[in-house]
């Protein structure tokens, strides 16, 4: 789950980590109000989305005036940011940030996240900070510190020090970083971040290590135990289908071709859509059904399916493991009959009961196809369809 | 031969009573598993499905002889479990629940590694020795006993291998879904290391999917380490970047972790690819000259 970089902060005040004095605010009136609040004769408003970019697309800004703070409200308040982060669609801007100005003399990076190869939460530093850090990574890897954190005894001031030396800092610095890995590492276990990162982490004209930016993101997994952090959740955020199918406990992802598909199990999902791809066909949609595929649950994907116009004929690919294909079969044609579904349906049963199953799909006088095998259904589906692309 | 389980191995299962916990225990009976007994705190003494009940994994162990234990409990509680089963002495820990905490996997492969203890899972449908053992929830009838190693990171993905293995008449040694979690307790390498030592085992299908670098580190393994023919399928060609793809595991993230790097490391490590779901088994015997 992502948080916005005000909920970020929030939480990296909590750890004592040195942030920007900010308000989080709802309209242009509140805007103003807080730069009264904050004082100064400059401040920085920053479009609150669920993406990086915002600098680049406009979303960030340095205000001197009402007027300045007018116009960067008016124009973003209630409208979507598109940044290279984001789709075409771009993301809501519903709240704005506003700090105080910091002055910064050079910029770092500091993250971490759980590394898979080494099992571990690896921190990573940089001295080139603000930029896209992928992109360090890919051209100069050398320029990237790296600190692993052993699971059982926790991060360690020495692996700060390490890497704090490395990155040219002075005393003062030192011992201002090592609070600050030691603070984002016990943030990080504590509230079962998957990925942190402080992009850039400036030091100012005085000298000082500051916070300027914050994205946090937490393991799904793991909200069951942070209520705090589950009732940061923003569904502004997500895609609305997916949500909706979030509910069901189905996973969907929407995709640009127009055949939908329904498939039991995450791999043979994204299996199945390969497999169209394969045969010309360009698949509409990622979609888990999970493996009771009952009538209601085919029901709701069938709903979610189709409320993207651009699908033209739906596969419904199921691998019954334990669960007989006879009765598969009859809660697709009963989700079919409910849902009133019109385009064609290409339904490819294996496992026990298979042939059982694909007898009962072609006694149906719905527009449901039976596909003998994998590639059979792939072609019936490609050419329901319209034919390859 | 085979690899991790046996007819000789004696499975508890932790979550015994509950909804899953009973359900896969009675395929896995029926399936001629050597299921011992099952564990549920505070119903110790009782018996289910014709087994005995304990309050305790130690309990279970000592009174049982059991060896491996099967893992249904729900998320919230699996490192317990885990630590539970580490600590009782279990040498095969094997977990299916799905939803486990990142951080929590941290903890417990740690233990797991420590204690020298073979972990499959977390999210992962299993390991099966067919006409030997099942533990998990796959379907037993698709298998056949046979010479062909599957390891995969997906559980319907796994049944596609292993079907078309069967009707090519191939049949498997050993099958292991390792799962679809970032940090898995084993991984393609741990799998395809025994597989190689196996002599049951003449040729592995390998099964990856988009996310993380598992498939890159198994195609070094396999270059190095691994004499036996591999034939490997990687889903998520057509999968966007960033976007979790049903499993924890698959996602795209940074530009990294896309099916066409995995495929391209795999066939550069000497290993026999297909990008046809569909024709797993034919590449196997092309590979293997079957």
């Amino acid at each position: 789950m992502n948080l916005h970089e005000y909920q970020g902060k929030a939480l990296f005040r909590e750890y004592g980590l040195p942030v920007s004095q900010g308000i989080a605010c709802d309209t242009t009136e509140e805007v103003l109000a807080a730069a009264k609040q904050i004082g100064g004769d400059m401040w920085v408003v920053k479009a609150q989305v669920h993406a990086g970019g915002r600098g680049k697309a406009g979303g960030v800004q340095l205000v001197k005036t009402e007027a300045e703070i007018r116009e960067f409200c008016d124009r973003l308040i209630g409208t979507r940011l598109v940044t290279y982060q984001t789709d075409a669609d771009g993301q809501p801007v519903s709240k704005i940030l506003i700090e105080s100005c910091t002055d910064i003399a050079s910029e770092l990076y500091l993250g971490a996240v759980v590394d898979r190869s080494s099992r571990r939460i690896v921190f990573m530093a940089s001295t080139e900070g603000g930029v896209e850090i992928e992109k360090v990574a890919h051209e100069t890897p050398e320029k990237i510190l790296k600190a692993a954190v052993d699971p059982l005894v926790g991060a360690q001031p020495y692996q700060a020090r390490e890497i704090g030396f490395k990155l040219g800092l002075n005393p003062t610095q030192l011992k201002q970083f090592t609070q600050i890995f030691l603070g984002l590492a016990k943030l990080f276990e504590e509230k079962d971040v998957a990925l942190i990162e402080v992009n850039p982490l400036v030091i100012t004209d005085e000298g000082n290590l500051h916070c300027l930016d914050a994205k946090v993101v937490i393991d799904s997994n793991a909200m069951y135990r942070h209520a705090d952090l589950a009732a940061m959740h923003d569904p502004s955020q997500d895609d609305a289908r997916e949500a909706k199918a979030a509910k069901w406990d189905l996973n969907y992802v929407a995709l640009d071709g127009n055949i939908g598909c329904m498939v039991n199990g995450a791999g043979l999902a994204m299996g199945t859509m390969d497999t169209v791809k394969i045969h010309g066909g360009a698949p509409a949609n990622f979609l888990d059904v999970g493996g009771g595929a009952t009538k209601e649950r085919v029901a709701e994907a069938f709903k979610i399916i189709l409320s993207d116009t651009n699908v033209k004929a739906v596969f419904v690919n199921i691998f019954g493991g334990i669960v007989r294909c006879d009765m598969i079969a009859e809660g697709i044609i009963g989700a079919v009959e409910e849902v009133g579904v019109t385009v064609p349906v290409v339904v490819r049963l294996e496992g026990n009961n298979a042939e059982k199953g694909a007898e009962i799909l072609s006694q149906s006088d719905l527009n449901i196809i039976a596909g003998e095998s994998l590639t059979d259904a792939a072609q019936k589906v490609v050419a329901a369809a319209g034919g390859a692309a | 031969m085979s690899i991790l389980i046996n007819r000789e191995t004696k499975v508890i299962c932790q979550g015994f009573t509950g909804k899953n916990g009973t359900f896969h225990s009675e395929q896995a009976i029926a399936y001629g598993t050597q299921m011992v007994g099952g564990v549920t705190p505070g119903k110790g003494g009782s018996e289910h499905l014709g087994l005995p009940v304990f309050n305790t994994v130690s309990d279970a162990v000592s009174q049982t002889g059991a060896d491996a234990s099967v893992i249904y409990v729900p998320a919230p509680f699996v490192l317990d479990s885990i630590m539970e089963a580490v600590d009782a002495g279990i040498q095969i820990i094997v977990c299916i629940t799905e939803g486990v905490p990142t951080l929590d996997m941290l903890k417990a492969k740690v233990a797991c590694d420590h204690a020298g203890i073979v972990l499959i899972g977390p999210n992962c449908p299993g390991v099966i020795t067919p006409d030997e053992c099942k533990i998990g929830i796959m379907p037993g009838h698709i298998h056949q006993k046979g010479k062909v190693g599957i390891v995969s990171r997906s559980g319907t993905l796994t049944y596609e291998a292993v079907k078309q293995t069967t009707d090519m008449g191939y049949g498997q040694s050993t099958c292991v879904g390792i799962g679809g979690d970032p940090i898995p307790g084993s991984n393609f390498i741990d799998i395809l290391g025994r597989f190689e030592k196996d002599p049951e085992t003449e040729a592995i299908v390998m099964i990856g999917e988009i996310g993380g670098t598992a498939e890159e580190e198994a195609a070094d393994f396999i270059k190095a380490e691994v004499s036996k023919p591999v034939v490997s399928y990687i889903a998520g060609v057509t999968a966007p970047a960033g976007k979790r793809m049903g499993h924890a595991g698959a996602i795209i993230s940074g530009g990294k972790g896309t099916a066409a790097e995995k495929f391209a490391a795999l066939e550069a490590a000497g290993v026999t690819v297909t990008r046809n779901l569909a024709e797993i088994g034919q590449t196997l015997k092309r590979a293997t000259g079957w």
